[in-house]
């Protein structure tokens, strides 16, 4: 499956990972950058979920609803029921992929712009919940979110107690590297696979796909189902590595972002929100410079790549190989 | 000969206006019908009820002898009605070899998460399906466009891609919405052949069509529709020759009925 080409690239990208970023920041002293690292991976978990919703042909501007859930079911459950963050990953996880479920089976017949008005308005319904309803607290948000604890299957520790390391922001980097790879080399199977032409068959003609047998109502919560699991448990991350969760932790601002990402990056790419994730964010911090200017020459850049390179970032390889 | 295919009392009501007006017919195994009427006479309507696309106000369509009205499209086809697009309705931005395997969804014997892990049923599928593919572009002459992109084909290798879409489903009552429709004489002429040939594959053929010199001569038999209502059934030569027939057509089309 994987050719030569492939494996290398691969390689090259653990090693990056995992290797020469670690060891840079070490040289270099720029601690600071493992925090903005662990944002680009978790942040690019996200993305990946808006992508897939992209992928059968679904506007989705709701993926901060999911991030903010997953998040508020990690520090909930660990905060009033005591239980250990690594139970709460996955817990948060299949929370926002059956609220997705449920929410996705009357939504996901609307297409084009309604489903992404629908999805836009989910996020400030989920951020007025919060705000709401008891077990949240409300605008005080959960704060004070103990590290995560040790990690041990058959009295064998696998990951340590974070609380007891000299710098948690190193074992947050590493794993949220390991989540986004996890991630994305599951996209990448899903995509290549025929699931994923399947998947592409809805996004180019939803009445032959069905007139082929594809059970597209079913396919269509189910791609919406792993998409919000993927934004459930980049939020529970986010959440444990800030260490607090408030209403306002995701907003609708990030499920715009979440979807430019895909933009930017490209749709017709799986590593798109990968790619569209580091440049944003990156780019956004080093428009920091120029003061009040930031969101013009911000929303200018984006304007301008979206008109010159409609297909994403990712297309630049294939134009560079056309030459 | 034993039916295969029941249409029953068939009305369809949209809002104040009765598109589609108690009709009923039998398709009979291996035959090749043909459903007429002139504009607005409730051919489309017709075909997107037996299909499943609409549900009908009354009456009820049965495949042999199992009720299919009313089921969703995927879940009727998977019974074996399966029909194909009047517009030319493809998967755009795949190959047109892409397109038919995809089209072999319903033959799939892996489930969803097996096509994900990789298993071996979900691989013996992949490969089936691509033999099944070119055994199915070399039936329809496509095996030169095979690996074009679909939306840059010209319109009649459109309309055979539909049908091999289609045929892919491997179905047992293959319904065609207006085959002909923007076809010269020779193209229409290559279809019906190809109709035919479909035909002596085993296949049941349903088809709405415009296209009068073409239908009379590939049908068994036809229906006509004028108004919703079902004004006249028979073999071609017995539709030609039927006063109500003629006089829904007036004028205009009956230089084309008698052919």
């Amino acid at each position: 499956m994987l050719n030569n080409k492939k494996t290398l690239a691969l390689a090259v990208f653990l090693l990056a990972v995992f290797v020469i970023v670690p060891y840079l920041i070490g040289t270099t002293g720029r601690k600071d950058f493992y925090y903005t690292l662990t944002s680009v991976a978790l942040l690019s978990i996200a993305s990946a979920g808006v992508w897939l919703t992209f992928f059968i042909g679904r506007i989705n501007i709701g993926q901060g609803a999911y991030a903010l859930m997953g998040g508020y079911v990690s520090a909930v459950l660990v905060m009033s029921y005591g239980w250990s963050f690594w139970w709460t990953l996955p817990v948060a996880g299949i929370l926002c992929a059956l609220a997705s479920i449920l929410i996705g089976f009357p939504i996901l017949r609307l297409r084009g712009v309604y489903f992404a008005m629908v999805t836009l308005v989910l996020t400030e319904v989920t951020r007025l919940l919060a705000l709401a309803l008891p077990i949240t607290s409300g605008a005080k948000g959960i704060t004070s979110i103990p590290l995560p604890g040790a990690l041990s299957i058959f009295g064998i520790t696998i990951i340590p107690d974070f609380a007891t390391m000299e710098n948690p922001r190193i074992a947050f980097y590493y794993l949220a590297a390991v989540l986004m790879v996890l991630c994305f080399a599951g996209m990448y199977r899903l995509v290549n696979s025929r699931i994923g032409h399947i998947c592409m068959s809805l996004q180019q003609n939803e009445e032959l796909a069905s007139s082929i047998g594809v059970n597209i109502a079913a396919l269509r919560v189910i791609a919406y189902a792993i998409s919000s699991f993927l934004g459930g448990i980049s939020g529970a991350v986010f959440v444990a590595a800030t260490q607090s969760v408030y209403p306002s932790s995701f907003t609708v601002t990030d499920s715009v972002n979440f979807m430019l990402n895909c933009f930017l990056g490209g749709l017709g790419y799986v590593f798109g929100p990968m790619m569209g994730t580091l440049v944003l964010y990156f780019g956004w911090n080093l428009l920091f410079e120029t003061g009040k200017f930031q969101l013009l020459i911000y929303s200018t850049l984006m304007i301008v790549l979206m008109l010159v390179l409609p297909n994403g970032l990712m297309s630049l390889r294939s134009l560079w190989k056309k030459g | 000969m034993a039916h295969i295919l029941e249409v029953k009392g068939m009305t369809k009501r949209f809002g104040g206006l009765t598109a589609v007006n108690n009709v009923s017919f039998v398709v009979n195994e291996k035959e090749i019908l043909s459903v007429i009427g002139p504009n607005g006479a409730g051919k489309s309507t017709l075909f997107k009820l037996i299909s499943s696309f609409l549900k009908p106000t009354t009456g009820e369509v049965t495949f042999r002898g199992e009720r299919i009205s009313n089921l969703a499209p995927h879940i009727a086809a998977r019974k074996g009605v399966v029909r194909t697009f009047q517009e030319t309705t493809i998967f755009r931005n795949m190959t047109v070899r892409d397109n038919i395997i995809i089209a072999h969804h319903l033959r799939s014997k892996a489930s969803l998460l097996g096509y994900f892990l990789g298993t071996k049923i979900a691989n013996e599928d992949q490969a089936a399906f691509g033999k099944s593919a070119d055994e199915i572009l070399e039936f329809l002459g496509l095996l030169d466009i095979a690996s074009e992109t679909a939306k840059n084909l010209p319109h009649g290798h459109l309309r055979a891609l539909g049908i091999a879409i289609g045929l892919a489903t491997d179905p047992k009552i293959l319904l065609l919405d207006e085959p002909f429709a923007g076809m010269n004489h020779d193209e229409t002429m290559k279809a019906v052949t190809m109709v035919r040939k479909l035909r002596d594959r085993g296949l049941t053929v349903l088809l709405v069509e415009h296209d009068m010199p073409a239908v009379m001569k590939i049908s068994d038999r036809i229906v006509v529709l004028n108004f919703g209502e079902k004004i006249a059934e028979g073999t071609p030569a017995e539709i030609q020759n039927d006063a109500k027939v003629i006089e829904a057509y007036l004028g205009v089309e009956d230089e084309a009925i008698e052919l």
